[in-house]
C-alpha cells in the first residue's frame, strides 16, 4: 500500500508573481501581429480550391480584378517566382516528396481548399467580396483522404525505424495479456488567434515582418531563404502571440503568399487566415490509428509491450512524430517492439501540436495498462509502481530527476483515489454513474542553446533581452522571476523583451524547452552582470547590491553583458524527462451517456517551480486540452468529396467554461540538479499528454464501457 | 460579402412596406443571418433592420403571454413573469446558444434562424435547401445532428432551436402581419417539414414579418422540463432535446405536452405520446410507454442512428425530471 502523501508543501496558485504582461492583454494594450496599422495598409484573402487532387483547368480572375478597390489578383500564372520554391529537394530522385507545400508554383492541387489564388484590396471586406467574384475549374482525380486502419499501407518514416528491446513480441507469451486498437481523430490547434502575417518591402531586398510565430529567429531564416535574402534584411515581430500550440513552429504558404502580394502591390499586405482555413493551412496533430500488445505476469510484472501505430501525413511531404515513445520509456519492460508507418494521404501535412506524438500514444498505452489493471485485478497505480522504471528503459542512463511515484502519492490523495470502485460501475451518485481514472505522461526535458543580454542602467531598471516567443505560457513572467532572484531585485525593476529577430539568439518556443534554456541563459547572464558589479566593488560586494548607486559611483550610465549557455556534459551522463500524473472523476448519466468531469488533479514532476500562477496556468490548459481530446476534438472530413464538414469553432468542438470543473494543478516541486541551476525543467507538453486516457479509463471506471475510438461523445455510450 | 442597402423604419407601416420588396431580409439581432451572409449562403440586396419598432414587450393578457418579437432571447428568459407561468420557455432558452447569443438573439429571430446543417453552410457542397435541385449533401455524408422525423428524399436537416422546442409544445401561437393584415398560426404549424421544398423553412410569407407570440394559460408551471443532451455542456446544438409539461394531480397525468428537438425539420411535437399519458400514472413504466409511442416512424441515417435509442431515453429522463422522479 501506499504511504500518506503530504500535500501542504506543494506550492498554490496564490504564490508568485502575476503575468507581467497580463495587464497589457486585458486591457487590449497587447499588440498581436495582425493588430498594427501601417500607412497604406492592404489586405490579402486567399481563395481556396473546392477539389482534393487533380489541377487548375482554367481560373478566371477577370471580375475580380475589376471589382472595387482591387489591387492585384495573384494566381500561379502571375506570381513573380520564389527563390526558394525554384529548388529541388532532392534532385535526382523523383521518389522524394517534393516538399512543403509551394503557393501559386504550379497548377498542381495537393489538398481541398488548396489556395489557388490571392486577391489584395485596399478593405478586408473588398479583397473578400473580390475573393468571391474568382472562378476555377479543374482536371479532377480520383483523392484518398481515408485514415490507415491497419499499419499495413504505411511506410517508415526516414528517422522512425522499428524498435526491438529484448525479444521482439514477446507480449503474446505472458500469462496475462491483451491486444487492442486506438484511434485518434484529425485535431486541430485552433487558437483563439488566427494566423496572421502583415509584410512590408521597405526596399527590394529588405523585409519587414509582422508574423504569428513560435521563433522569430527560425522565421527569418526560413524566409530569408525562401526569398534569397541576407538574414539581416528580414526583420520578424512577434510581440504577442495568442496561443499556438505548435500551428507557429514553421512558415506555412499563406506567409509566403502574404510576402509575394506585398511585392506585387508594393505596400504592406495584411493576411489573417479565416478559421476554416485554419483547418488546412497550418497543420493539425494526424490521425494515427494504433494497436497496443501487452502482457504480464499474474502479479502485474510487464512481460512485453508491442505498440504499433499509423498516422497519416501529406502527399507532398512526409510529417513523423512519436506516439511509440512512451510505449518505450515509460515503464520498465524487459520486451519493447514498436512499429511506426505512415501514411500519404490527399490532406494537408500535419504538424506538431501540443504534446506531440507522446499524447497521441499516451492516450492508447495508458488505456492499455488500465485495462490490463482490470484483468489482473491489481490497482492501476500498484501497476504502475511495480512497473516502475528507475533508471531509463531506452538508455540504460539514470534519470537527472524523477520523483513520478511522489506525483502518483499526491495526485490519488487529492483526487479520493480510495472511493474508486475496483470493478466498474458500482457506483452512483444522484443517478449518475460515478468513475474515477487516472494516466501519466513523460516527456524529454529539454535544454538548448540561448543568448540573453543583461543590460542595468543607472535608473535600477535591468533589461534582458532575447529572440524568444511568448505563447501564453508566461515566460517574460518566469524569466522576471528568475532574474529577481539572481540579481536581489523586485520584479518591477526588470524588462524583458522578446519576440523580435533583431533580439541576441533563443530558440522557438516549442517542445517545453523555453524555462530550461532560455531561463539557464538569463541566470548565467545574471550572475555574469552581477560579477561584473561586484567587480567594480572591488572587495567582491556583499550579495544584495545597489546598481544604481554603483553605477553613480562610477560614473556609467549602464552595465552590461550577453552570455549564451547550454546544457552541460550532464546531458550525456543523464537521460533527463518530465512526468505527469493526471486524475479525473467522472459522472457519467446511464441512459444519454453525457459525460461531466467532476474533479481533475493534475502533478506534474518538472523540477523547480520558477514560476507558480504561470505553471498552474500551463497545467491547466493542458488538462483542458486532454479533456477536449477526450470528449470532443474530432475534424471530419466527408469522403466523397475530401472536404472538412465541422472547420468551425460551431461544428468542431473545444471545452467550454460549463465543461471544466475545478482543476487541481500540483508539483512534486523538487530540483532536478543536473538540467539547469535552476533546476527546472518543462511542462507544457506533459500537461495534455496521458491526460484523455485518465477521461477514458474514469469514464470505463464508472460505465465499464471502453471507448477506444476518441472522442468519447455521447453517442458511443449509450 | 456583396454589397446591400440598409433601412431602419420606426413604425410597424413603414416597416411592412419595406420588407415587401425582392431580395430584402429583415435584421433584428443578427446571431444568424450575419453569419449566413458572410458564408455566402444568402446575399440580400436590402436589409430592413426592425430593431426600431416597439416589439419586446411580455405582459400577461386574455390570451395568456403575450411575447414581443424583439423581446431577447436572455430577457425572456431570466423575465419572472415567464420563469413563474412558463418556466418550460426560460429553461429552454438557457439552454440555447451562449450567454452572448442570447443577449442579441430575439424570439422572432430564434424562429426565423435557419438549419445549421453542414452542407447548408458550404457553398461548394451540394443542398437542397439553399440551392434548390443541387442535393443532399448530408444524406449520404456527415449526418449526425440530422432528422429521424418526417425527412424527405430532399432534405434531412434539423430545425436548430431549444426555444422553439418549447414554444411548440405550450400550445403557443404566432401573430404575423404584412400587407394582406395581421393572421395568426398556431405554433405547431409555423415551421414545415422539407419536402419538395426544403428551401421553406415556414409559413411566413416574403412580405410578413412576426409580431409576436402568445402562449396561452396552462398547469403545467409546476411540472416542465427542458433537457437537451449535447456534445459540450454549452454552446452545442442538441443531439436530441425534449420538452415535458405534466399536469399531475394526485399522482395522475390529466394532461402532457411534449416536444423534441434536433430530430425534425420542426420542432418535433409527439401528439400520440402526450394522449398515451393522459389519465396514467406518473411513473417510469407511463414514460417508457410513452416513449415508444414517440418513436413510431422515426429511421435513421448512418451516423445518427444512435438517435433512435438516444431520443426515447431522453424523453423518459425529460418526464422523471418535469415529474419530479429525479
Amino acid at each position: 500500500m501506499m504511504k500518506e502523501a503530504t500535500i501542504s508543501t506543494i506550492p498554490t496558485s496564490a504564490d508568485g508573481l502575476s503575468r507581467v504582461d497580463g495587464r497589457a492583454k486585458v486591457t487590449g494594450a497587447a499588440k498581436y501581429s495582425a493588430e498594427y496599422k501601417l500607412d497604406g495598409m492592404t489586405y490579402a484573402v486567399l481563395v481556396g480550391s473546392t477539389i482534393t487532387n487533380g489541377t487548375i483547368a482554367s481560373i478566371d480572375i477577370k471580375a475580380a480584378e475589376k471589382a472595387p478597390g482591387v489591387l492585384a489578383v495573384i494566381t500561379y500564372l502571375n506570381a513573380p517566382k520564389v527563390p526558394g520554391h525554384q529548388v529541388a529537394k532532392n534532385p535526382g530522385k523523383p521518389e522524394v516528396k517534393s516538399g512543403p507545400l509551394k503557393v501559386f508554383y504550379d497548377n498542381k492541387i495537393m489538398l481541398n481548399n488548396h489556395p489557388v489564388a490571392m486577391v489584395i484590396a485596399d478593405t478586408f471586406e473588398r479583397a473578400q467580396y473580390a475573393a468571391s467574384l474568382v472562378k476555377a475549374t479543374y482536371n479532377k482525380q480520383v483523392h484518398d483522404t481515408k485514415p490507415p486502419k491497419d499499419i499495413n499501407k504505411g511506410v517508415a518514416p526516414s528517422d522512425g525505424k522499428d524498435f526491438t528491446r529484448g525479444t521482439a513480441d514477446a507480449w503474446q507469451n505472458a500469462p496475462i495479456k491483451l491486444e487492442q486498437e486506438y484511434t485518434l481523430p484529425n485535431e486541430f490547434h485552433n487558437p483563439m488567434e488566427l494566423h496572421a502575417i502583415i509584410a512590408k518591402w521597405n526596399s527590394d531586398d529588405k523585409l519587414t515582418i509582422w508574423d504569428k510565430t513560435q521563433g522569430v529567429k527560425a522565421t527569418r531564416g526560413d524566409i530569408a531563404k525562401a526569398f534569397n535574402l541576407k538574414e539581416e534584411n528580414v526583420q520578424v515581430n512577434s510581440q504577442f502571440v495568442g496561443g499556438a500550440f505548435g500551428s507557429a513552429l514553421q512558415v506555412w504558404p499563406h506567409e509566403i503568399a502574404a510576402i509575394i502580394g506585398a511585392k506585387v502591390v508594393m505596400r504592406p499586405v495584411k493576411l489573417v487566415l479565416s478559421r476554416p482555413d485554419m483547418f488546412t493551412s497550418v497543420g493539425y496533430r494526424p490521425y494515427t490509428w494504433q494497436k497496443i500488445g501487452i502482457g504480464a505476469t499474474a502479479d502485474g510484472k510487464l512481460v512485453g509491450i508491442t505498440h504499433e501505430a499509423a498516422g497519416q501525413t501529406s502527399s507532398y511531404e512526409d510529417f513523423s512524430e512519436g506516439p511509440i515513445n512512451v510505449s518505450k520509456a515509460l515503464y520498465a519492460c524487459p520486451n519493447v517492439t514498436t512499429r511506426y508507418k505512415i501514411v500519404s494521404l490527399d490532406v494537408g501535412t500535419p504538424t506538431w501540436m501540443r504534446g506531440p506524438g507522446e499524447a497521441t500514444g499516451a492516450f492508447a498505452l495508458e488505456s492499455a495498462l488500465d485495462e490490463l489493471s482490470y484483468k489482473l485485478k491489481v490497482d492501476p497505480i500498484e501497476l504502475r509502481l511495480i512497473n516502475y522504471a528507475k533508471t531509463d528503459p531506452v538508455s540504460g542512463k539514470p534519470f537527472s530527476s524523477k520523483f513520478l511515484d511522489e506525483a502518483y502519492e499526491i495526485g490519488a490523495k487529492q483526487i479520493g483515489w480510495k472511493d474508486r470502485k475496483a470493478e466498474p460501475a458500482q457506483a452512483t451518485q444522484n443517478g449518475w454513474l460515478v468513475g474515477y481514472g487516472m494516466g501519466g505522461g513523460m516527456f524529454g526535458a529539454y535544454r538548448d542553446k540561448a543568448t540573453v543580454k543583461a543590460i542595468m542602467k543607472a535608473d535600477g531598471i535591468l533589461t534582458l533581452q532575447t529572440a524568444v516567443s511568448d505563447i501564453g505560457p508566461g515566460t517574460g513572467t518566469a524569466m522576471t522571476l528568475i532574474a529577481a532572484e539572481r540579481m536581489g531585485i523586485s520584479p518591477d525593476k526588470i524588462k524583458f523583451e522578446m519576440g523580435e529577430s533583431s533580439l541576441p539568439d533563443a530558440p522557438m518556443q516549442g517542445g517545453s524547452a523555453t524555462t530550461a534554456t532560455v531561463g539557464g541563459a538569463v541566470y548565467d547572464a545574471c550572475n555574469d552582470l552581477k560579477q561584473k558589479f561586484q567587480k567594480l566593488m572591488g572587495n567582491g560586494g556583499t550579495d544584495k547590491l545597489d546598481y544604481a548607486k554603483i553605477l553613480k559611483d562610477n560614473n556609467l550610465p549602464s552595465l552590461d553583458v550577453t552570455v549564451q549557455s547550454s546544457l552541460g556534459s550532464d546531458g550525456q551522463k543523464y537521460s533527463m524527462q518530465s512526468w505527469s500524473v493526471h486524475f479525473t472523476k467522472v459522472l457519467v448519466h446511464p441512459k444519454t451517456g453525457v459525460v461531466k468531469i467532476d474533479k481533475v488533479v493534475c502533478v506534474a514532476d518538472s523540477g523547480t517551480i520558477v514560476s507558480p500562477k504561470t505553471a498552474r496556468s500551463q497545467i491547466v490548459g493542458g488538462a483542458i486540452g486532454g479533456i477536449g481530446m477526450a470528449l470532443m476534438e474530432e475534424g471530419v472530413i466527408d469522403q466523397r468529396y475530401g472536404r472538412y464538414v465541422n472547420n468551425n469553432l460551431a461544428d468542431y468542438h473545444v471545452p467550454v467554461n460549463a465543461d471544466i470543473p475545478q482543476i487541481e494543478a500540483l508539483f512534486v516541486n523538487k530540483p532536478d540538479p543536473h538540467i539547469n541551476q535552476m533546476g527546472a525543467k518543462g511542462m507544457g507538453e506533459i500537461a495534455l499528454i496521458g491526460m484523455a486516457a485518465a477521461v477514458a479509463n474514469a469514464v470505463y471506471n464508472a460505465t465499464g464501457k471502453r471507448v477506444r475510438d476518441l472522442p468519447i461523445t455521447p453517442d458511443k455510450l449509450i | 460579402m456583396k454589397q446591400f442597402t440598409y433601412v431602419k423604419p420606426t413604425t410597424q407601416t413603414t416597416a411592412v412596406t419595406a420588407i415587401g420588396k425582392p431580395g430584402t431580409k429583415i435584421i433584428a439581432g443578427g446571431t444568424n443571418l450575419v453569419d449566413l451572409m458572410k458564408k455566402g449562403v444568402t446575399a440580400p440586396n436590402r436589409l430592413v433592420d426592425i430593431n426600431a419598432l416597439p416589439l419586446k414587450e411580455i405582459s400577461t393578457t386574455k390570451d395568456g403571454l403575450h411575447i414581443g418579437a424583439l423581446a431577447l432571447n436572455s430577457v425572456v428568459s431570466e423575465n419572472a413573469t415567464v420563469i413563474k407561468l412558463q418556466p418550460l420557455l426560460s429553461m429552454a432558452l438557457k439552454a440555447g446558444a451562449s450567454p452572448q447569443l442570447r443577449n442579441m438573439a430575439t424570439v422572432g429571430g430564434n424562429m426565423m434562424q435557419r438549419t445549421r446543417c453542414v452542407y447548408f453552410y458550404d457553398t461548394t457542397m451540394p443542398c437542397n435547401k439553399r440551392a434548390p435541385g443541387t442535393g443532399c449533401g448530408a444524406m449520404e455524408g456527415y449526418n449526425r445532428m440530422h432528422a429521424i422525423f418526417g425527412t424527405s428524399d430532399k432534405c434531412i436537416a434539423v430545425h436548430p432551436s431549444d426555444m422553439c422546442v418549447a414554444l411548440a409544445a405550450l400550445d403557443a401561437t404566432v401573430v404575423v402581419t404584412g400587407k394582406k393584415g395581421t393572421r395568426r398560426i398556431p405554433f405547431t404549424q409555423f415551421h414545415r417539414l422539407p419536402g419538395d421544398n426544403p428551401e421553406l423553412d415556414n409559413q411566413l410569407a416574403a412580405d410578413e414579418m412576426i409580431l409576436s407570440v402568445e402562449i396561452p394559460e396552462n398547469n403545467f408551471a409546476k411540472n416542465s422540463y427542458y433537457l437537451k443532451v449535447r456534445d459540450r455542456q454549452s454552446y452545442a446544438f442538441a443531439l436530441v432535446s425534449v420538452a415535458a409539461a405534466l399536469d399531475i394531480q394526485n399522482g395522475v397525468i390529466q394532461s402532457a405536452r411534449l416536444a423534441m428537438g434536433g430530430v425534425a425539420h420542426k420542432p418535433w411535437r409527439l401528439f400520440d405520446a402526450e394522449k398515451a399519458l393522459a389519465g396514467k400514472p406518473a411513473t417510469e413504466d407511463s414514460f417508457k410507454t410513452a416513449a415508444l409511442i414517440a418513436m413510431q416512424g422515426a429511421k435513421g441515417h448512418e451516423y445518427n442512428a444512435f438517435k433512435l435509442k438516444l431520443a426515447p431515453a431522453t424523453i423518459v429522463e425529460a418526464l422523471k425530471h418535469a415529474s419530479g422522479l429525479v
